[in-house]
């Protein structure tokens, strides 16, 4: 285990797992007394000494106690505090993605970051837990174990304990072909997920195809090669137990024949004989563990080292050294010669524009040209790699994120809402958890919802307000879900408000309505506006025409439409679309009502 | 609705134990053997301490026994004789464990391949609505770690469980046999210990559920706030919801220590009930033994027997850990096969005649499941024999809800769909995605060869066959450029090939299966070369000729070509006839024309 963080989770806890180690040294002590109390039990009844046998048992009764409080000591301590570790782990993984920026996000599927925090970090709580508290218990188990029966007669010891290295070539031996036949399973097991999900995902072909059949007798075949595979696992790994048992098996017949002779001989006492017994059955236990705790020991590290990468990776966009908070914001954006680049493909080239408080920016172009690249640059979703971004003359890079992102409200196309109260969805944009969920800013909601022209819909929900909506709740249309978002960016007031594209699957009418509300409440705002829609962009102060990264052109729509260029041809494609819209209007009058949906299983 | 994942499932469930029986059953003569051969290793394990008061007795301490002693040399034979019917005995033992754990894998490896199977083969006839709403991640968990979760339940459960029991009723009734008074002293402890696990068993079954449930929401709370982490930043709220995850953390802590308390608790509590067996039977059966009511040899056995006792109790908590995960597995997988088919077979599936194509859509009304809106508006027109339609529309206008319904993805809520005059409803399904070729956008390519992607499972098709297809599609020349040629084994979803050439590869595969319909689904993609377009151009005509088709047409060429074109609109058939006619008539055709295809026309100039 290189993980130096998780050491540092345990020395964290230290104390405990000292106690714990304590309580675990007294345990293995009792364990240790009371067979020589058996056998002094033993030897007086062997010799018809019937008079002390109450005392034994009762010797024997408060060291079985004595042992019982310290094991309970000793699994409530560690145990307990694996569980603290995980949390502490699992607190510190959260708030070190919090801190990773959007491109981490675009690189990293969220499946793989909950495997780590789902198996992951179990494994490396059970390695904190039974893990550290077995590896030390263990071993004072064996020592003293084996001391213990030096001391009762080193002869008879070393010939019961000529069976042990049996044990270890046993794990040799069988670990190897079991470790080589698991690796067999692990990847015929893989192969039937990988069928299962190509089935799956291209089940359209499959069924166009008629190909059910022959793919099920595919999927039979797998099935059948994880079924062999498995069975030749099953035949070794099903030896491993019951090999160990007869080994223990081969030392106790040691033990009856050898140590009976001693018994006859008269060189032993019975009594010794039974103490041998149990301080053989004490050994048990912890030889079959070692293979156990060394299995915690293998997954726990290599699963610290998953969330380790996790932990590596520093957050390309962070708060600079000396962060400057912008005070009083103004609301000046200006882009300087800005180029972005992914993975060292340019995105953006050479941008520069200002956008002066207050006014109204929009920004159009073909799908691919940057768009969202270029407004995600004023909250510092990216950084450009030349070039600078200002917001009030000030470069975004030197501000504290927290308060550059107080000012500015972004509206991304793809809405997510959490699964939690429209109201709280709303709420969100509220600055700080130090507003409770209270009455005062009711009323901000609404006016919010009502700007965004969300409040109608709300007024049919029977729960209003207080509906729960996102993945776990009532499903929004994509029209209804934008507008909550836009809700969320509206009641944050902020200087720069910035739309991407986030009206699109709002109709056109409620969108300009949506536009002369904005322009009420916004006056004074800074706003930035991606759209595919003439309509939304036409009576913006200056537009910005973008393509393939660059400025292709810009100007006031009259100017652009006038220049006859790439604005002028998306602006007749607009009206197109927009008599299309109006050829044929929406749901007739006379359609019959939409079926009751099917009922879900 | 609940989340299939937070199933967190009761302690047990007799029904869908009954109902996971019920996959046992065709093994049940191998279980009965692991059962049999279960009980000799069982019963082999209980003979130790047995051999120890023989040996004891009669050999080692025969005074204590009252027996009559014998001569020293006499006394080691004799023991001998013990230690090597003890290890021959073991070793019976050993083979029975072994052969009984490889046969309850078997067992339990067999009906894991069933239930996939059975899994399996239900997915394939549920609709495509199924999937559109069910994520294909969660499908495969069900079918690969789900049904694992059973296996333990299987081989370590249910044949374990019967060990248990018979290690238990073995123990007591040696301990009675052999001296029924020290057995029941050691039996003193026995009504404590059930009191002490019936206590535990409903402690950790709260405590199980609290684990599990808190577990739940907080990984469906870290799942929603990874996905929604730009929201969260750009909103400043990390703060707030780091808080609200310290919560949920700190309340899955609190369940976790009690679950922990509650174990540590009951081991050493078990441990010391068992040592007191031990006291008793030190004090009790040790007077016994000077008053010579009992022999030492029988005390030694008994001490060691009620030792062994305690095991299987012990292990009671781990069973019940595995019986609660299974429950909740089988309930996911049952939940699985228990989803109905809705686009199904008729009983009597008719016969499709051997005609030539004839389609034709009769006052159709359709809409999706979930879509609030009708996708085709009482849609009525007809194809004849051979004709090439190509259908237009703006996004949303309902062209692809035509191939849906003509495939039979999905049943329209009224009128019919027919085929040479017979309803696809009254037809088999496969009889009719036989007769009907599909090329999708969304080129699909399975695992395996590029032959076998041609072929897809249809092994009338010859060698010659396959090429013949490619060639006339102009698939050909790049196929045999690859390493491997037309075995060159594909790369996950045909990886290294261009999206050009996959589609090429589609038509191969509509073209050697020869349909008599042919639908398809043409994208312009803006990144295919100009080369490629006109072999992709070139395939389709070819693929077309002498067929019925419909195209789904974003090129110009198709509908320049086409024989007629269907001009959809809100879901309403709004327009139909040739090109120029259409454009001519000024209407929705030449605006989408203009639309559409006019920057296609401008950039070709």
């Amino acid at each position: 285990m290189h993980s130096r963080r998780f050491w540092q989770y345990v020395r964290r806890h230290g104390r405990a797992y000292l106690t714990g180690y304590a309580a675990s040294a007294v345990a293995v002590a009792m364990a240790q007394l009371s067979p020589w109390a058996l056998r002094a039990a033993v030897d007086a009844i062997q010799h018809g000494a019937g008079g002390r046998l109450g005392m034994f048992a009762g010797i024997l009764a408060v060291l079985a106690l004595a042992e019982a409080a310290a094991t309970y000591v000793m699994r409530i301590q560690i145990l307990s505090v694996a569980y603290r570790v995980e949390s502490d782990l699992r607190h510190d993984y959260f708030a070190h993605l919090q801190r990773m920026p959007l491109r981490f996000y675009q690189r990293m599927p969220v499946g793989d970051l909950m495997a780590r925090a789902v198996n992951d970090i179990r494994a490396v709580q059970r390695l904190a837990g039974v893990g550290l508290m077995r590896s030390v218990q263990t071993t004072i188990m064996i020592v003293a174990s084996v001391a213990a029966m030096l001391t009762l007669h080193a002869g008879l010891t070393l010939l019961m304990l000529t069976v042990m290295p049996l044990i270890t070539l046993l794990y040799l031996g069988l670990g190897r072909e079991i470790r080589r036949r698991f690796d067999r399973v692990q990847a015929q097991f893989a192969a039937l997920s990988t069928r299962v999900q190509e089935n799956l995902s291209g089940i359209r072909v499959v069924k166009a195809f008629a190909q059910e059949p022959a793919e099920q007798a595919r999927f039979a075949q797998e099935v059948d090669a994880v079924v062999g595979v498995n069975v030749r696992l099953a035949r070794v790994q099903g030896a491993l137990w019951p090999a160990i048992g007869l080994i223990f098996g081969l030392a106790s017949v040691v033990l009856l024949w050898q140590g009976g002779d001693l018994v006859i001989r008269g060189r032993l006492t019975l009594g010794q004989m039974v103490q041998f017994s149990y301080y053989l059955a004490r050994l048990t236990f912890p030889m079959v563990a070692l293979g156990w705790i060394t299995n915690l020991w293998q997954q726990g590290s290599a699963s610290m080292r998953r969330l380790d990468e996790i932990f590596g990776v520093k957050p390309e966009v962070r708060d600079p050294e000396h962060p400057a908070a912008l005070a009083a914001p103004r609301g000046a954006v200006e882009f300087r010669n800005v180029t972005v680049a992914f993975d060292g493909v340019p995105v953006l080239r050479d941008v520069s524009f200002a956008v002066p408080p207050g006014h109204t920016v929009a920004i159009v172009g073909p799908t691919g040209a940057g768009k969202s690249t270029l407004v995600g640059l004023v909250p510092r979703l990216y950084d450009p790699v030349q070039g600078q971004v200002l917001v009030d003359g000030h470069d975004v890079r030197s501000l504290s994120l927290a308060s550059l992102r107080r000012a500015v409200a972004l509206v991304p196309q793809e809405t997510f809402l959490f699964s939690d109260t429209l109201a709280e969805n709303i709420r969100l944009g509220l600055d700080g958890a130090e507003e409770p969920g209270g009455t005062p800013h009711g009323g901000a909601v609404t006016r919010a919802a009502a700007v965004a022209q969300l409040a109608g819909d709300v007024e049919r929900f029977p729960l209003r307000y207080e509906t729960v909506v996102g993945e776990r709740g009532v499903t929004l249309s994509g029209g209804q879900r934008q507008r909550a978002a836009l809700a969320r960016a509206v009641i944050r007031d902020p200087r720069i408000l910035i739309l991407d594209d986030a009206l699109s699957s709002v109709d056109t009418d409620t969108e300009r309505r949506i536009l002369a509300g904005l322009r009420g409440v916004m006056a004074t705002r800074t706003c930035l506006v991606i759209s595919h829609r003439i309509s939304a962009v036409r009576d913006a102060d200056w537009i910005v025409v973008l393509r393939d990264g660059r400025i292709a052109e810009q100007g006031t729509h009259e100017t652009l439409v006038r220049a006859d260029g790439l604005y002028a041809a998306l602006y007749e494609q607009q009206l197109l679309r927009d008599e299309l819209d109006a050829a044929d209007t929406g749901p007739d009058a006379a359609d019959p009502p939409r079926p009751a949906r099917a009922p879900r299983a | 609705m609940l989340d299939d994942d937070q199933i967190v499932g009761r302690a047990y469930d007799a029904r869908l134990m009954r109902r996971l029986l019920r996959y046992v059953r065709p093994y049940r003569r191998v279980v009965a053997t692991a059962v049999g051969v279960l009980l000799v290793a069982s019963a082999a394990d209980l003979v130790g301490p047995l051999l120890y008061r023989v040996a004891i007795d009669r050999y080692i301490a025969p005074q204590a026994a009252g027996a009559r002693a014998l001569s020293p040399a006499a006394d080691a034979r004799g023991l001998a004789g013990v230690a090597a019917l003890y290890l021959a005995i073991l070793g019976a033992g050993f083979a029975a464990r072994w052969l009984q754990s490889n046969l309850m894998q078997y067992v339990g490896q067999r009906v894991m391949a069933d239930l996939r199977v059975e899994m399996f083969g239900h997915l394939q006839t549920l609709s495509l609505g199924f999937f559109s709403r069910t994520p294909v991640g969660r499908l495969v968990t069900r079918l690969t770690n789900d049904v694992d979760a059973l296996n333990e339940l299987i081989t370590s459960g249910v044949v374990a469980i019967f060990g248990d029991i018979a290690t238990l009723v073995g123990i007591t009734t040696i301990m009675l046999w052999m001296n029924w008074r020290l057995a029941l002293a050691a039996f003193v402890v026995l009504p404590a210990v059930f009191a002490v696990t019936e206590r535990f068993r409903r402690r950790s079954r709260g405590a199980y559920r609290a684990v599990r449930t808190r577990l739940a929401r907080l990984n469906a709370f870290l799942n929603e706030h990874l996905m929604g982490m730009t929201v969260t930043q750009l909103f400043t709220q990390e703060r707030r919801s780091r808080a609200r995850f310290d919560e949920l953390n700190a309340s899955l802590l609190d369940a976790n220590l009690i679950s922990t308390r509650n174990f540590s608790q009951f081991y050493p509590i078990i441990q010391v009930l068992g040592a007191i067996g031990v006291a008793v039977l030190v004090w009790y059966g040790g007077g016994q033994v000077v008053r010579s009511a009992a022999t030492l040899g029988v005390l030694v056995a008994t001490i060691q027997y009620a030792e062994r006792f305690f095991d299987p109790l012990r292990d009671l908590a781990d069973k019940f850990n595995i019986l609660q995960a299974a429950m909740a597995s089988s309930e996911r997988i049952f939940r699985v096969l228990d989803e109905p088919v809705t686009v199904e077979d008729p009983p009597a599936p008719a016969p499709l005649p051997r005609g030539r194509g004839r389609l034709e859509f009769r006052d159709v009304w359709f809409a999706y499941d979930d879509d609030e809106t009708w996708a085709l508006r009482g849609v009525t027109f007809a194809i004849q024999p051979g004709e090439s339609v190509a259908i237009v529309g703006h996004t949303g206008a309902g062209k692809t809800s035509i191939l849906n319904l003509l495939t039979r993805f999905y049943d329209p809520q009224r009128g019919q769909v027919l085929i040479d005059g017979v309803d696809v409803r009254r037809v088999a399904q496969r009889e009719l995605r036989r007769r009907i070729g599909l090329v999708l956008q969304d080129v699909f390519l399975f695992a395996g060869t590029v032959e076998s992607n041609i072929r897809l499972g249809n092994a009338d098709l010859s060698a010659e066959d396959i090429r013949r297809a490619a060639e006339r599609v102009g698939a050909h020349r790049f196929i045999e450029a690859l390493p491997g040629g037309y075995g060159a084994v594909l790369q996950e979803r045909g990886a290294g090939l261009s999206v050009g050439q996959k589609q090429l590869i589609a038509f191969a595969r509509a073209l050697a299966a020869d349909p008599e319909i042919l639908l398809v689904l043409d994208e312009a993609t803006s990144s295919v070369d100009a080369e490629t377009e006109t072999l992709i151009r070139r395939a389709m005509a070819t693929a077309l000729r002498g067929r019925t088709s419909i195209t789904i047409a974003h090129r110009l060429s198709t509908v320049q070509h086409a024989d007629r074109i269907l001009v959809l609109h809100h879901g309403r058939l709004a327009e139909e006839g040739r090109h120029a006619d259409l454009l001519r008539r000024n209407g929705i055709y030449a605006k989408l024309y203009r639309l559409q295809f006019e920057v296609e026309a401008r950039s070709a100039r």
